[in-house]
């Protein structure tokens, strides 16, 4: 047990790196449903085979044809039914996974056994049929399992996520503001700036203080010479870091100023430092939601430790959120960082305690990740499909808007659309046979312009689209596939592990300009 | 058919059907073909659009250049490379090269696909040209396991294309300056045939870029060298006796314990693949780490900063190199226009591309005609000429050694990488310019593991 448990973090070292261990049990503790073993799907689920989700199950009633083992390496032989197939490749890549097959159409399954898809952490559909896709859709709509919809159309890849309420405390943002409270200094830190006296050190002592240490004794100067009021301006930033220069020592018998590092650092930062402590407005929208000030036995666990962190900032935290309690490295003897950095985690500790004394009210389990998270704690909501579908819900405004810019990646969405149409109408896609090409333009066209009308969309699709998608005659090259197997991989491992920003909720990619785009549908 | 229910005559029925086609395609194809293998290809390649290349004409011949004539080499069999491999495979490629100089490691299984646990410690090379070609019928990849340089002209001028997955801005520059060097430029002017096209791929956690360069023609790696961060290295007085974060305990281990101590044997360098090796270092750091009261040292930050570990998942490789593919499809098909010229990926919050054309440097090091100046005062010393050859941001160089015409003969001023030598002109560093004999406009040839060639500089003394 305990070899399998190091191998364990050996194999997955590279991306425990990235979502810990507590992200790697929750995919190891995920069960994730792909319904259509095509190229697109199985290298999406590749792509959660190797980092070691617990179990996949494939659904696909297909029969594994020509075309399909030339553009899926999970795939060898012919004529084997298409999940089993992929579920005896796919399992090979990692012994720790199991998977599962369903011999089955998804529309069987729906018809026969809908509470079947009610066990899946997620379940990600392929290729699906308009039809198929809403009635789908449906179902995990009212179970609340999240669903990826994905497709590789041509040289289109297509990604639409739904899922209802989808929180995330971890969200890992790049280059985050620090937490330093220089503009409203709690007590313990108060004191701290207090125990030091720039003008009584030696050089040694004074280039070695950290930057935080130099601003904050600055700022006090400041604002008791200028009615309690910060820097606002350019000009009075400005001025406040010239102040700050002018305090660096001079050792030099010429009264000329010697290099203090520390001071440059705290120059370079002062006006990062002087940005106010704030309750960041996402978050504030999130304390004024139903479900934040309606806590019942029922409410999930974030609703509550964010309830928790709200009831601090009005009380405790006196308007402010509890302290992240990390500052970044800087220039500075050891002894001076570290008890710099105790005054900022030791506020933290205190601030978690009072956090969890609320949580504790609120009859749950302590947050502690939480308050360390506070100011990145995220919420995603996508509408149903039923509602993107829907001619008095469909979003106008951001299909219309898209539509003025020429290299919107809108025009895509609307010919998938129109694809859809058409295989309703046709059973089958449009240009899949070479003699077919010339013939369906005009066929797909009609599509377009029913499309256009019945959502009352003004816009103009040109007839260059019509044609390319004709082309492309359904066509699933490989490489498109990988991309979006990638892609939608990742999202599914957000959705997951609770790490990470999904994105909401449509995506684009277009590999013939290698460009990208999200969409509000 | 009641009968076909019964999984065993299925299997037999499998197999059976399996054997012909590989054996016999029938309908006049060739073995390894079947019916309808490549149809999502050839509506790409049989069938005219308004959105292809100016150039392209449909045809069936396109599919017979892509599987009998393309030849594509993929530097490196990692992350980037097995994802490559198959991609291209896929895409019709049969004729593919691959080049890796190492082995298979357990950390690489969580997204290097194409091996398994019992291939732990072979080359990558091999297992992974194995694997597509067991898997994926009629592809001929060729593995080498061997560093790029130890390949030369004549083996990298057969390729169409090449395709880099690459984990080193050095290993990049130096493919880079080795294309750089098989263009052919009659009276002035580039022989395009003598361009091949380098598709060039980089990962990092969440993050990615593909790019595509022409060499001679569009931005090189030189080109855009400030794009790639620098890596971070903490200051010796902070390593040394100011440490502040976990991370500078086990630079200290690393940097000044291990060479003192030699816990393992005189000259045994510090493995960071030795756990055992490991193990010590992160002993060392937590008692480093006590002196100072500083938290945070574990065993997986010892071993993350010991090598250099960069965090890696299956899913951005399957992303940039799929980009990459598409990128070496387009191209040898001319069925679309290429990437003008970087694409670069995030998916750390949703998923965002960004495109841009990277323009190229008029000075650039590696790939402008611009002769490139040295300008310096007689009596400056050949150390100041060192560092500004590693320190200036535009050559970046990583150990140049510098040889030079003086009174006739051929001389070498300073090269660090053997040894004896080294030894032998480390006292030219702190000789000046004019006592080493060299005149004013004088020619200094400079080599580097940047550049697969010597790279030839004009002196000029400044007053």
């Amino acid at each position: 047990m305990a070899a399998t448990q190091a191998s364990k973090e050996q194999k997955y070292d590279r991306q425990l790196r990235l979502w810990g261990d507590h992200g790697q049990e929750t995919l190891e503790n995920a069960h994730v449903c792909l319904v259509n073993a095509t190229a697109t799907g199985t290298e999406i689920l590749k792509n959660l085979v190797l980092p070691g989700i617990g179990a996949f199950t494939i659904v696909d009633g297909h029969t594994v044809s020509g075309e399909d083992v030339g553009n899926n390496v999970n795939l060898a032989f012919m004529l084997q039914n298409r999940a089993q197939a992929a579920t005896e490749l796919l399992q090979e890549m990692n012994s720790d996974v199991s998977g599962n097959f369903v011999e089955e159409s998804p529309d069987k399954l729906l018809d026969n056994d809908p509470e079947f898809f009610h066990r899946f952490t997620i379940v990600i559909g392929v290729h699906l049929p308009e039809s198929t896709c809403m009635r789908l859709g449906s179902v995990l709509w009212s179970a609340s399992v999240p669903f990826l919809v994905c497709k590789t159309y041509g040289l289109i890849g297509y990604m639409r996520l739904v899922v209802q309420e989808h929180t995330v405390i971890e969200s890992h943002p790049d280059n985050a503001l620090e937490d330093l409270r220089l503009d409203q200094p709690f007590s313990e830190f108060k004191n701290h700036i207090q125990s030091y006296d720039l003008d009584s050190m030696d050089k040694k002592d004074h280039s070695h203080t950290p930057w935080i240490i130099i601003v904050a004794k600055y700022l006090e100067k400041w604002l008791s010479e200028h009615n309690c009021q910060a820097p606002k301006n350019y000009k009075e930033k400005e001025a406040f870091r010239q102040i700050i220069r002018e305090g660096i020592f001079r050792k030099n018998e010429n009264g000329v100023p010697e290099d203090e590092e520390n001071f440059e650092e705290a120059v370079k930062n002062v006006n990062t430092a002087l940005n106010p402590t704030k309750v960041p407005t996402a978050l504030e929208d999130l304390f004024n939601s139903e479900q934040c000030n309606n806590i019942t036995s029922q409410t999930p666990a974030f609703w509550v430790m964010l309830r928790a962190v709200k009831e601090f900032v009005h009380n405790e935290g006196s308007g402010s959120l509890p302290v992240r309690g990390t500052i970044p490295d800087m220039i500075a003897d050891s002894q001076k960082f570290i008890s710099l950095q105790n005054i900022y985690r030791e506020k933290a500790m205190q601030d978690t305690a009072a956090v969890s004394k609320h949580v504790e009210r609120l009859l749950q389990s302590v947050g502690k990740v939480c308050c360390k998270n506070a100011s990145f704690l995220r919420v995603v909501r996508c509408r149903s499909l039923a509602e993107e579908y829907s001619v008095d819900s469909v979003n106008k405004d951001e299909i219309t808007s898209c539509m003025d810019s020429p290299d919107s990646e809108m025009v895509f969405y609307l010919m998938l659309r129109a694809v859809d149409r058409f295989y309703q109408q046709h059973s089958r896609y449009p240009g899949v046979y070479n003699y077919q090409v010339e013939e369906d333009i005009s066929k797909l066209k009609l599509c377009v312009n029913s499309l256009l009308q019945e959502y009352s969309l003004n816009v103009n699709i040109k007839d260059d689209y019509i044609h390319e998608f004709c082309r492309y005659g359904a066509a699933e090259p490989h490489t498109v596939a990988a991309f979006l197997g990638g892609s939608a991989a990742q999202e599914a491992i957000k959705i997951i592990s609770h790490q990470f920003v999904p994105f909401s909720n449509t995506f684009i990619y277009n590999a013939m300009s290698q460009t990208s785009a999200t969409l509000h549908l | 058919m009641a009968d076909m229910d019964e999984p065993e005559k299925k299997r037999s029925r499998v197999v059976e059907l399996t054997e012909k086609m590989v054996v016999d395609g029938g309908n006049g194809l060739a073995a390894c073909e079947w019916e309808g293998r490549w149809n999502h290809l050839k509506k790409f390649l049989e069938r005219s659009g308004p959105f292809t290349h100016p150039d392209f004409e449909p045809s069936t011949e396109s599919l017979q250049f892509m599987l009998e004539t393309c030849k594509i080499l993929v530097i490196g069999a990692g992350g980037l490379g097995c994802e490559l491999l198959k991609d291209l495979a896929l895409s019709g490629i049969r004729n593919i090269n691959v080049v890796d100089m190492d082995t298979i490691d357990v950390s690489n299984l969580n997204r290097q696909f194409l091996f398994r646990p019992k291939d732990v410690g072979r080359p990558k090379a091999d297992v992974a040209a194995d694997f597509i070609n067991s898997r994926v019928p009629g592809c001929c990849v060729v593995p080498h396991f061997k560093k790029i340089q130890d390949l030369d002209e004549t083996f990298y001028r057969q390729f169409h294309i090449i395709v880099c997955g690459l984990d080193s801005v050095v290993a990049r520059r130096w493919m880079n300056g080795m294309l750089l060097s098989l263009l052919v430029y009659e009276d002035g002017i580039l022989d395009p045939g003598s361009i091949i096209p380098l598709i060039d791929g980089g990962t990092e956690g969440f993050k990615g870029n593909a790019r595509v360069i022409l060499p001679g023609m569009t931005a090189c790696i030189d080109c855009t060298l400030e794009l790639y961060p620098p890596q971070i290295n903490f200051p010796m007085c902070t390593i040394a006796s100011m440490p502040r974060l976990p991370e500078h305990c086990i630079e200290y281990v690393r940097m000044l314990l291990w060479p003192k101590e030699t816990p393992f044997g005189d000259c045994v360098a510090l493995d960071g693949d030795d756990p055992e090796h490991i193990q010590w270092a992160y002993q060392r750091s937590l008692e480093r780490a006590a002196e100072f009261n500083i938290t945070g040292v574990t065993y997986r930050l010892t071993q993350g900063v010991v090598k250099r570990i960069i965090p890696a998942v299956a899913s951005t490789n399957a992303v940039i190199a799929a980009a990459c593919a598409t990128e070496v499809f387009k191209i040898a098909s001319s069925a679309y226009i290429p990437l003008n010229n970087y694409m670069v990926f995030n998916d750390v919050e949703g998923l965002y591309t960004y495109t841009f054309e990277a323009e190229r440097k008029e000075n650039c090091s590696a790939c402008s005609q611009v002769p490139l100046d040295l300008h310096f005062a007689p009596s400056s010393k050949l150390q100041e000429v060192l560092d500004y050859l590693t320190e200036s941001a535009s050559l970046q160089m990583k150990s140049p050694a510098v040889t030079a015409t003086v009174e006739g003969k051929n001389k070498t001023l300073y090269l660090q990488s053997v040894a004896s030598i080294e030894q032998r002109t480390r006292p030219n560093l702190s000789k000046t310019l004019k006592e080493l004999g060299l005149m004013d406009g004088q020619e200094l040839a400079v080599a580097d593991v940047t550049t697969p060639q010597t790279m030839l500089f004009r002196l000029y003394f400044t007053s």
